[in-house]
C-alpha cells in the first residue's frame, strides 16, 4: 500500500492548487460514490444545525411558563420544520451519505451500480431541502397565510385540506418531500443493486460486513414504504388542486386513511434511519473490543426480522384513533414482537464486548452510550405498545422523549460515532481525541438532561405541541432543566464542528488503517483513490484484513 | 491459488436485472396504495354516479393489453436469436396493441367526463377511479414511449442481438404494467361493479 501512497501524493497536491471554481465544478459534476457520500453527509450536517436551532428556539420558549419568545403560529412552524428537517434532511442524507461512501468500499467494488443515478439522487435530496426552506420566503402565497408549513411533520388530514391551510405553505411540505422522496427511492434501488451485483469475488452474502446487511435491509424498507408516502402526498395534491376528495371529510373522505398511509411509511422510516446506524455499531464495537462480532448469523436474522415485522406495526401510532380492540390487539402484538430482534442485537453487542480488550476511543464511547440510550428507548417503546398506556400517554412529552431517545440517543449518537471512526478514511487525518471526548461527555449530559427529564413531564400530563403553559401544573422545574440542557448540546456540537475544521488542517496523519480494523475499506489508502482498489480484492472470510494480517491463523478456517 | 480460482468462477446477477426488480418492487408499493384507496372507498361516495351505473367492462382493451405481453415476449425471443426483422414486427404489434388499449381508456374517459359528467371532483368514486386508472395508464404510456423508441432505433438499424437483455428488461416493465392491469381490472370493473 505504501507505494500507492507515494504515487498519489503528487496528484493530491496538484489538486490542492486548482482554483476554487474548478474544484467546485468538479464536485458539482462528480459521479464518484465517495464524493457524493461526503456531500450527503455535509448536507445532513448543515440541516442538523438548522433543525437544532429550531429545537433550541422551542426549548427557549418553553423554558418558563407564559413565555413570549415566539408566538403560537411560529411555534407550529418550528415543530413542523424541526421534525420534517430532522427526518428527511438530516436522517436520510446522513444515512445515505455514510452508506454511499462505505458500501462499495466494504464489498470491494469501484463504485455503486448506477453512478449517475446516484448523483441525481443526491441533487434531488439537496433541492428538496432547499425547496422546504424556501417556504419561509415563498410560503405566504394567497391570503398571506403563514410562511413555513405548520401542519406537523405527519401532516394529518383534514388540516391539510385547502379550507384549513390556504396559501402554499403546506404545498412546500408536500413538494419538498416528493422531490427528496424520488431521490431516496432511486438511491435505494441503486444500493440494493450494488449489494446484489457488485460484490468482489468470494464475498458471498454470508460474508458481507454487517453494515452492508443493515443498509441492504433499510433500502428494501425504503422500496416498500416510501412510495406509499409519495402516493399519499400525490392524493393530497389532487385534493388541494384538482378538487379530489381522498382526505376531504366533508365529501366522505377519511382522515384515518391518511394516517394509515402516513404511518405505513412513517414507522418503517424509523428503521430506515436506525438500521444503518446499527450497522455502524456493529462495525465499531468489534474493532474496539478486539473481538469478532458475536452471533453474526443471528444479527443477520434479526435484521431481516426487523425489516419485515417493521412493515406490520404502523397502527401503534393510531391507538387513540379508535380502530377497535381486534386491530389494536394485533398491532400491540406485532409491536412487542419487534422488540425481540432488537433485544437480540443489544445482547449481541454486549456479548461482543464481554471479555474483550475494550479501547474507549471516541467512536466506542458514542457506541456504548448508544446501547444504553437505545435500551431506554426500547423499554419506553414496549410501554407504549400497551394500548391503555398509550391512551394515557399519547401526544404527551413521554412520547416525545421516547422517540428522541431512539433518534438522538440512537441515530445521532451513532452518526457521531461513525464520523469519528471513518473520518480518518475519508480525509486521511484523525479527528482530535481530546476534543472528541469533550464533545461526547458534554453532549451526553446535555441530551439526557433535556430528554431524560421530559419523560416525567409527559407522565405529569404535559401535552406536546403546546406553545406555552401556565404555572402550577408541576411542569415548571422540569421544563427549565430540559431547556438548560440545550446549552451543553449546542456546546457539544460546536466542539464537534471546531474539531472537524481543525483536524482537517492539522489532524495527525491517519495512514490506511488507524484502528487496526478488519473490513475492506481499511485496505485501500486514506483517502481512497477514485477507483477505490488497484486490484479488486478476493475475500474468504468476514474479516478479510484479519486474514491478511494473520496468514497463519486466518478466519476462514473457523467460519 | 484459491483466490484466483474463486475470482474465475465468481458470478453475480446483472445490474440491469437487479435494478429492474427493485424498481418494480417500488412501483408495486406505489400503485398498490392507489388500489387500497380505491377498495377502501367502494360504496362510500356521498353522491352518484356509482361504478355500476357508468362503467362497462373494457373487454377489447384488456384482450389487447394481455396479448401485448405475448407479442413482446416473442419480440425478445426473436432479438435474442438475431432475427431483427421479426423482432421489429413483433415489437410493432406490441406497440399497436398498447396503443389500442390506451385509445380504449381515452374513449372511456371521454364518455365518462362528457356524457356521464363524472370527474375527479364529482365524488369519491371519481376521485379514486381517475387516480388509479390514470396512474396505470400513465405507466402504460411510459412503457409505450420506450417501446416506440426501441422500434425507431431498430428501424434505423441500431438494435442488434447483443441488446437483447436491455430490451428484455423493458419487457419486464411491460409485463408488470400488464399484471397491474389485472389487479386494477378486478378491483374496478369486477369487485366495485
Amino acid at each position: 500500500m505504501s507505494t500507492v501512497d507515494v504515487a498519489l501524493r503528487p496528484r493530491e497536491e496538484a489538486e490542492a492548487r486548482l482554483p476554487l471554481v474548478v474544484v467546485l465544478h468538479e464536485w458539482l459534476i462528480t459521479v464518484d460514490h465517495k464524493r457524493i457520500g461526503i456531500m450527503y453527509v455535509l448536507l445532513g450536517l448543515v440541516f442538523f444545525v438548522v433543525a437544532g436551532l429550531e429545537a433550541s428556539l422551542m426549548r427557549w420558549q418553553l423554558a418558563v411558563p407564559d413565555n413570549t419568545v415566539v408566538g403560537p403560529d411560529t411555534f407550529n412552524r418550528l415543530f413542523t420544520m424541526h421534525g420534517t428537517t430532522m427526518v428527511f434532511f438530516v436522517g436520510m442524507p446522513m444515512m445515505f451519505g455514510v452508506a454511499n461512501y462505505l458500501v462499495p468500499l466494504m464489498i470491494g467494488a469501484r463504485d455503486v451500480a448506477f453512478p449517475r443515478l446516484n448523483a441525481f439522487s443526491f441533487w434531488l435530496s439537496c433541492f428538496g431541502g432547499l425547496l422546504l426552506y424556501f417556504s419561509f420566503i415563498g410560503g405566504p402565497g394567497l391570503y398571506g397565510a403563514g410562511s413555513a408549513p405548520a401542519v406537523g411533520w405527519f401532516a394529518y388530514a383534514p388540516l391539510t385540506q385547502r379550507p384549513f391551510t390556504p396559501g402554499t405553505s403546506t404545498d412546500y411540505w408536500i413538494l419538498a418531500l416528493l422531490v427528496s422522496g424520488f431521490g431516496s427511492v432511486a438511491g435505494a434501488i441503486n444500493l440494493v443493486t450494488t449489494v446484489f451485483t457488485m460484490r468482489c469475488p468470494g464475498m458471498r452474502l454470508g460474508k458481507m460486513p454487517l453494515f452492508v446487511w443493515l443498509v441492504l435491509m433499510a433500502m428494501v424498507e425504503i422500496l416498500y414504504a416510501l412510495p406509499v408516502l409519495t402516493a399519499g402526498q400525490i392524493m393530497l395534491l389532487f385534493d388541494r388542486y384538482l378538487g379530489a376528495h381522498f382526505f376531504d371529510t366533508l365529501a366522505g373522505g377519511s382522515a384515518v386513511l391518511w394516517q394509515h398511509f402516513f404511518w405505513f411509511f412513517g414507522h418503517p422510516e424509523v428503521y430506515i434511519l436506525v438500521l444503518p446506524v446499527y450497522g455502524i455499531a456493529s462495525e465499531i464495537i468489534p474493532v474496539f473490543s478486539r473481538k469478532v462480532m458475536f452471533g453474526y448469523p443471528m444479527m443477520v436474522a434479526a435484521t431481516l426480522a426487523i425489516g419485515f415485522i417493521g412493515g406490520s406495526v404502523w397502527a401503534h401510532h393510531m391507538f387513540s384513533v379508535g380502530l377497535g380492540a381486534p386491530v389494536n390487539t394485533l398491532f400491540a402484538a406485532t409491536t412487542m414482537a419487534i422488540a425481540v430482534p432488537t433485544g437480540i442485537k443489544i445482547f449481541n453487542w454486549l456479548a461482543t464486548m464481554w471479555g474483550g480488550r475494550i479501547a474507549f476511543a471516541t467512536p466506542m464511547l458514542f457506541s456504548v452510550a448508544f446501547i444504553f440510550q437505545f435500551l431506554v428507548a426500547g423499554l419506553t417503546g414496549i410501554m407504549l405498545a400497551v394500548v391503555p398506556f398509550t391512551w394515557q400517554m399519547t401526544d404527551t412529552y413521554f412520547v416525545v422523549a421516547h422517540f428522541h431517545y431512539t433518534l438522538i440517543g440512537g441515530f445521532v449518537f451513532l452518526m457521531f460515532a461513525g464520523i469519528y471512526y471513518w473520518f480518518p478514511k475519508v480525509t486521511g487525518r484523525m479527528l482530535d481525541e481530546r476534543l472528541g471526548r469533550w464533545h461526547f461527555w458534554i453532549f451526553l449530559i446535555g441530551f439526557n438532561m433535556t430528554m431524560g427529564i421530559l419523560h416525567f413531564a409527559g407522565l405529569l400530563g404535559m401535552p406536546r405541541r403546546i406553545y406555552t403553559y401556565q404555572s402550577g401544573h408541576g411542569w415548571d422545574t422540569i421544563n427549565l432543566i430540559a431547556s438548560l440542557g440545550v446549552v451543553p448540546q449546542i456546546l457539544g456540537v460546536l466542539i464537534f464542528v471546531v474539531n472537524i475544521i481543525v483536524s482537517l488542517r492539522r489532524g495527525a496523519r491517519a495512514g490506511d488503517d488507524p484502528w487496526d480494523a478488519w473490513t475492506l475499506e481499511w485496505m485501500t489508502t486514506s483517502p481512497p483513490p477514485e477507483y477505490n482498489f488497484e486490484t479488486i480484492p478476493v475475500v474468504r472470510s468476514r474479516r478479510p484484513l484479519w486474514d491478511l494480517k494473520h496468514p497463519t491463523d486466518p478466519d476462514w478456517r473457523h467460519e | 491459488m484459491s483466490g484466483a480460482s474463486a475470482a474465475a468462477t465468481w458470478r453475480l446477477p446483472s445490474r440491469g436485472r437487479a435494478g429492474m426488480v427493485a424498481l418494480l418492487v417500488m412501483e408495486s408499493a406505489f400503485l398498490g396504495t392507489f388500489v387500497v384507496a380505491y377498495l377502501f372507498y367502494i360504496g362510500k361516495s356521498a353522491s352518484g354516479p356509482t361504478p355500476g351505473q357508468v362503467l362497462e367492462f373494457p373487454l377489447l382493451g384488456t384482450v389487447c393489453l394481455l396479448a401485448s405481453s405475448l407479442t413482446v415476449a416473442l419480440a425478445v425471443r426473436s432479438l435474442r436469436g438475431g432475427r431483427i426483422t421479426l423482432f421489429a414486427i413483433w415489437l410493432l404489434a406490441t406497440i399497436v396493441l398498447g396503443a389500442e388499449f390506451l385509445t380504449g381508456t381515452a374513449l372511456e374517459w371521454y364518455g365518462l367526463i362528457v356524457r356521464q359528467g363524472l370527474t375527479i371532483g364529482t365524488n369519491l368514486f371519481g376521485t379514486t377511479f381517475y387516480s388509479l386508472v390514470g396512474f396505470h395508464a400513465g405507466h402504460v404510456t411510459l412503457g409505450l414511449l420506450l417501446l416506440i423508441l426501441v422500434w425507431i432505433f431498430t428501424v434505423f438499424g441500431a438494435v442488434r442481438a447483443e441488446h437483447a437483455e436491455r430490451v428484455e428488461l423493458l419487457s419486464w416493465y411491460w409485463h408488470f404494467v400488464d399484471a397491474v392491469w389485472v389487479v386494477v381490472l378486478t378491483a374496478v370493473y369486477v369487485v366495485s361493479r
